[in-house]
């Protein structure tokens, strides 16, 4: 704690709210906080907490119809001087000086915030012209340093280069340089790593942390990440349903938290951090067990020429869940699909073996053998929303694989009902039409309909990846117990390890369309032996603001390996 | 992760679909309610529905024969119909005072207050006829209570032959509405099936019958048009040139329509939902008409009632070129084209804007209608 602290905004009772048809819609409900120089202040929330809303009020760029209908917003500058940003008309010139130069902000998706029709150079020197009228040739030395600043390599040809040249990562950059531009005070960041890998995620993390020391700026970070958060944060507000729930130091609200929210969000975080209670005490499949899907050498290269799934080997026991881990663009949600015959693979072999013990090759097999592979093996899908048809009632979607299988009358029904509650839905809610309920419930239903034909494995698709953190664990819990009163075998695709560690016996890490490692979860996420494993483990965020690590990672250089 | 600041959406009306009631809400009710919204469309759906009322009931509604003349009444100006006489209800037309201006050589009629015509409804027809066809019917809506000669009602007044424009516009809606309904029936079958071939099969298929649409949409439509129009023999009878008619006009509307099925179908086909069918052993007939059908088919009936205009338009612009349908059909483009010299204008406007105004309210309260289904037709998409 400096002995300057001093309050560069203040927000005080602010009240955000959306004209609906049945009344309005309480966005931000009341929310006070204040923003110290220098520091990190982050927002944290689940979705449809009002943290984006609260964000975008400081800046006066509500999406209409919503609009700031109390509280005030108090800049307080170097100079002493205060204004009331709440108080300024939203198009007003006064609110057009303080954006961009005295607050900037930069958005989660690095892709739609930045027009692809404008060079580089020419977006991020925007803001010098309008509020400094920089002259041409200054603007682009200015613009080099920037881009210098934010590493990105090879600015001189970076900066007449288009923003869909760029990786998301080096686009996140950009906006970061834009924002930077005319040296604001504070930075207001809206999830400016969730649409990023997490190895970017981490270097993004560290550089607006440099960046903010170098420039003294106060950083208000949007995010629903707790891990983020730990990492990052001075300060920390929980915000739920508009409300804040609980403010304090980041030390108080992960090892002390005073609120019940609190305390439940953490907890769901914490509990994800080491493996299920109901895992630790399972034993492993006995060696001498013949696999249940054993795949080999399998490759599929698209029209395109990206080999998207490249010699990867792997084997599924029986009972057991697998997951596989790796960012997007690793192939790992081409290879899941592969082993359903989604995509048909080029090479390679996918012998599942059959309850009587046969074994078939999923990729040559002819439709008839296909279909009754497919009845025991059955995918989860990552979407909730779009993976039900929003035409048909839960019990039709339910119902549909048991109907094809030629189940009808009395007996359907009574299996649909069962179905529901084993997955913990109300039978009664047959009748409902999948947008009468939540994510976490769609899931649910999309879960019922996975099993309803008894299946033996399940290959889930980032099954948990679209849901709030604190029904992640629920949706986890509810797998492994269906996976104990089933017998079943899970492949478990995800981005997030501490899913897979969480439910997972053995993990596979596929790092561009390869798997770079294998083995019992335990070893590789304590042991990691390939060096993209390590990075991608390193660059985790850790929900533990006493063990801060992402700045001190391991950094994977595939080049340099190979 | 979604948050709160793109909700409600600005422009496109938006249900509430986490109410309790609208749990167990199917596509139409959630169609239904959606559309009922948008009040403009919902205006337009009371409107079309009266037009489309009227042109079946044409023989009822309209007075007189649409081709029936009268000498004695051309160019007669529009009778304003009153409801009341002396304080009772009795509705009336003041006659019609012909006097001849022998400097211009031309009749002129004034209005003679002291002269009232009754007119009262459900009079009886001046010979049977058939309502919708096949329906014996000897009475009309309203007319003459006791026809004598002189009398004359004449509510929008007369043509050059003396014939009532009120019937002819009531009758010419039967011809003008009904080829946009069957101009669609025909695009709707070309358009669905071609199109979705081409969405199905893709490939080379696909590629042929793409090229062949933009081909077909590059010919400019009105010389297209007036050469078939111009291949239709004269003596063919009427109703047979009405029937080709159509077909011209609907050569083109098909287009749209299997562009836009194909474009569902490519779509649809990659969503979670339609895999998670194939995986669960559901045949490809079976996708089509369990889950790609019911998925595009609101979509399709929007399109479908935009389309409905244009083919009316069309009819109006061939038949006021004079290649379209002619005389003794009565058709609004027909009507409009009588309409088309310097007299009518000057002397006679009610022969111009009877016929317009019919064409300009359906046309836009169509449009309105199809503007109001095609916001209604995704009733999910604020969901997400």
């Amino acid at each position: 704690m400096s002995i300057m602290k001093s309050t560069i905004l203040e927000v005080q009772d602010l009240q955000t709210v959306f004209p609906t048809r049945t009344g309005v819609f309480k966005a931000v409900d009341g929310v006070s906080f204040a923003l110290n120089r220098g520091e990190t202040l982050c927002v944290v929330g689940e979705s449809g907490s009002g943290k984006s809303v609260t964000a975008r009020s400081i800046l006066q760029i509500v999406d209409k119809p919503g609009r700031i209908e109390g509280g005030s917003v108090l800049l307080t500058r170097a100079d002493g001087s205060t204004t009331d940003l709440a108080k300024l008309d939203p198009r007003g010139r006064e609110i057009r000086d303080v954006r961009g130069k005295e607050i900037a902000m930069i958005f989660q998706e690095p892709m739609s915030s930045l027009s692809p029709v404008h060079r580089i150079g020419t977006q991020i020197g925007e803001a010098l012209r309008i509020h400094f009228g920089t002259a041409k040739q200054e603007q682009r030395e200015r613009v080099l340093e920037l881009l210098r600043q934010v590493e990105i390599p090879r600015p001189e040809s970076a900066i007449d280069r288009y923003t869909f040249e760029f990786s998301g990562g080096m686009r996140q950059r950009v906006m970061i340089a834009m924002a930077l531009a005319c040296n604001p005070s504070v930075l207001i960041a809206d999830e400016p790593t969730t649409a990023l890998d997490v190895t970017t995620q981490a270097e993004i993390l560290d550089l607006i942390k440099k960046l903010q020391q170098s420039h003294g700026m106060a950083v208000l970070f949007i995010t629903h990440d707790m891990g983020v958060v730990a990492e990052i944060a001075d300060e920390v507000l929980v915000m739920y349903r508009g409300k804040v729930m609980e403010r304090g130091p980041v030390e108080r609200i992960f090892h002390a938290p005073q609120d019940a929210y609190t305390r439940r969000l953490i907890g769901s975080v914490v509990k994800l951090e080491k493996k299920a209670e109901v895992r630790l005490a399972r034993k492993p499949a006995p060696a001498g067990t013949l696999p249940l899907l054993d795949v080999r050498n399998l490759s599929l290269t698209f029209p395109s020429g990206l080999k998207a799934v490249d010699d990867v080997s792997l084997t599924v026991r029986p009972g057991e869940a697998l997951g596989i881990v790796g960012e997007s663009g690793s192939g790992k949600t081409t290879m899941g699909r592969c082993l359903l015959r989604i995509y048909d693979a080029q090479t390679g072999a996918i012998d599942y073996r059959r309850p009587d013990g046969d074994t078939v090759d999923i990729r040559t097999a002819n439709k008839a053998t296909l279909e009754k592979v497919r009845r025991e093996v059955r995918m989860i899908f990552q979407d909730p929303v779009g993976s039900l048809s929003p035409r048909k009632t839960v019990g039709d979607i339910i119902a549909e694989p048991l109907k094809i299988a030629g189940m009808k009358g009395r007996e359907l029904n009574d299996r649909v009902a069962d179905l529901m509650q084993q997955v913990g839905l109300e039978p009664a809610w047959r009748e409902r039409y999948p947008h009468a309920f939540s994510g976490g419930q769609r899931q649910r239903i999309g879960i019922a309909r996975a099993i309803a034909l008894k299946p033996r494995l399940i290959i889930a698709d980032e099954a948990t990846s679209a849901l709030d953190v604190s029904l992640r664990s629920q949706m986890l819990d509810l797998m492994m117990k269906l996976q104990d009163e089933l017998g079943l075998s899970y492949v478990f695709i995800s981005h997030d390890m501490s899913v897979i560690r969480y439910m997972c016996d053995r993990v596979a890490v596929m790092y561009r369309g390869k798997i770079v490692e294998v083995g019992e979860t335990d070893q590789v996420v304590n042991n990691p032996v390939h060096g993209y494993t390590r990075a991608l483990l390193s660059a985790i965020p850790h929900p533990d603001p006493r063990n801060r690590r992402i700045h001190n990672r391991f950094r994977y250089d595939s080049v340099r390996t190979v | 992760m979604t948050d709160i600041t793109s909700l409600p959406p600005e422009t496109t009306v938006s249900l509430d679909l986490h109410r309790k009631d609208m749990a167990v809400a199917g596509q139409w009710r959630l169609f239904w309610l959606k559309f009922k919204k948008h009040k403009i469309a919902l205006v337009s759906l009371v409107v079309i529905v009266f037009m489309y009322l009227v042109a079946a009931f044409a023989d009822f509604i309209a007075p007189f024969d649409p081709n029936a003349a009268n000498s004695r009444f051309t160019y007669a100006p529009p009778q304003g119909l009153s409801l009341m006489l002396n304080g009772s209800f009795q509705p009336h037309v003041n006659q019609l005072k012909m006097t001849l201006n022998t400097e211009s050589m031309r009749r002129e009629f004034t209005s003679d207050p002291t002269k009232s015509v009754s007119v009262s409804f459900f009079v009886p027809a001046q010979q049977p006829y058939y309502v919708l066809g096949f329906i014996p019917m000897q009475t009309k809506l309203f007319g003459l209570t006791n026809p004598k000669p002189g009398d004359s009602l004449y509510i929008f007044g007369a043509d050059r032959l003396g014939r009532d424009i009120f019937s002819r516009v009531v009758h010419g809606a039967k011809i003008s509405l009904s080829i946009g309904l069957v101009g669609v029936f025909v695009s709707l079958i070309l358009g669905v099936t071609i199109g979705g071939i081409s969405g199905f099969f893709g490939g080379w298929i696909d590629i042929v019958i793409q090229r062949f649409i933009e081909l077909l949409r590059s010919i400019p439509t009105i010389p297209l048009w007036m050469g078939f129009a111009a291949a239709i023999p004269t003596s063919w009878p009427p109703l047979r040139t009405y029937f080709v008619i159509t077909l011209i006009v609907s050569l083109i509307g098909w287009t749209s329509l299997a562009r836009e099925v194909r474009g569902k179908f490519l779509s649809l086909r990659n969503e979670d939902f339609v895999t998670a069918a194939r995986l669960d052993g559901m045949s490809e007939v079976g996708i089509i008409f369990h889950h790609l059908v019911p998925s595009f088919i609101s979509h399709i009936i929007a399109t479908l009632t935009l389309a409905i205009p244009s083919m009316i338009l069309a009819e109006t612009a061939l038949s006021f070129l004079g290649i379209g349908l002619q005389p003794p059909i009565v058709s609004w483009g027909v009507l409009l084209q009588e309409a088309q010299n310097i007299r009518a204008v000057a002397q006679a406007p009610w022969l111009l804007f009877t016929p317009a105004a019919a064409i300009v309210i359906s046309v836009l309260a169509l449009n309105f209608l199809g503007d109001g289904l095609r916001d209604a037709a995704d009733p999910y998409e604020s969901v997400s």
